[in-house]
């Protein structure tokens, strides 16, 4: 197995930015990548192409987080590219089963009037902002983004993650801007319904 | 009159695209109206601020912790 090291290695002074750090940051990418693509290989390709870029490219760095903000800066550019080419070949669809079941899933939410069920109508979640400070929110959160199916994600992912303006998220997906609306507001009601199930009414609602 | 469905994909709209001024009084008298769809944009928030904290997270943006000392 012949194994590059991606990052030269420090030499001299004691280095700030060692391999314990580089690995780690290297975990973070990946978790980062993979929950925008989708896709192992593909992320494995995108983390490793920035950390090349970012660690043979002989910028100095003042410390640990301007090199982890400078990787992370170019790990985002690489991951749009690779959905833009592969939407190139493989253009987003807004529909499939996946969506399908998710339209489904909402539709229940609401009478035939299209006013909300009783038994759905969204009640206030209490507290979120402890819950923001717990980790198992976030694991619960972490969750409900990975259920979400691959085209969803990467389109809301790009919008909230990434923070891409909605035309941007909408070229790079090669989808209409009505279509862009149309996942985005699939995705958020998905994870909505999500967190509430999950979190925010677990074990609260008394019988 | 805005349904609550109709309302719910306005406030996502909301979210990534600027609205014009009817669409967002229509949705103003509808969320005076109803609770359900107040709470729902409440969710909104909560879902953005949770992935902003997410990402943040992962990414170690800290935006205002990044005393470099010795500098200045």
């Amino acid at each position: 197995m012949s194994y590059h090291a991606p990052y030269p290695q420090p030499t001299g002074e004691p280095a700030i930015i060692d391999n314990a750090f580089v690995e780690q940051v290297r975990r973070d990418m990946l978790a980062f990548a993979q929950l925008q693509l989708r896709d192992a290989a593909l992320a494995e390709d995108a983390v490793q192409d920035a950390l090349t870029a970012a660690l043979t490219g002989g910028q100095d760095f003042a410390g640990r987080s301007a090199l982890k903000t400078w990787v992370f800066g170019i790990l985002r550019h690489k991951i749009v590219d690779l959905i833009r080419q592969q939407s190139r070949t493989t253009p987003i669809s807004a529909f499939g089963d996946d969506e399908d079941s998710m339209d489904q899933a909402f539709d229940r939410l609401f009478k035939e009037n299209a006013h909300w069920q009783p038994a759905h109508r969204p009640a206030a979640w209490g507290d979120p902002e402890a819950s923001l400070r717990d980790k198992h929110f976030w694991a619960v959160f972490d969750a409900c983004l990975t259920h979400l199916p691959k085209n969803t994600a990467r389109v809301f992912m790009m919008r909230e993650f990434l923070e891409l303006d909605t035309g941007e998220v909408c070229t790079a997906a090669g989808i209409s801007t009505s279509n862009c609306h149309v996942i985005l507001h699939r995705a958020r009601s998905a994870l909505r319904g999500c967190l509430e199930k999950s979190w925010f009414l677990a074990g609260e609602r008394p019988c | 009159m805005l349904s609550c469905k109709d309302a719910t994909r306005r406030m996502s709209e909301a979210e990534d695209r600027e609205l014009a001024l009817s669409e967002r009084l229509e949705l103003g008298m509808h969320l005076a109206m109803c609770r359900g769809c107040r709470n729902y944009q409440q969710h909104l928030h909560v879902l953005r601020e949770a992935c902003r904290g997410y990402r943040d997270e992962l990414t170690g943006d800290e935006p205002r912790a990044e005393a470099d000392s010795g500098e200045r």
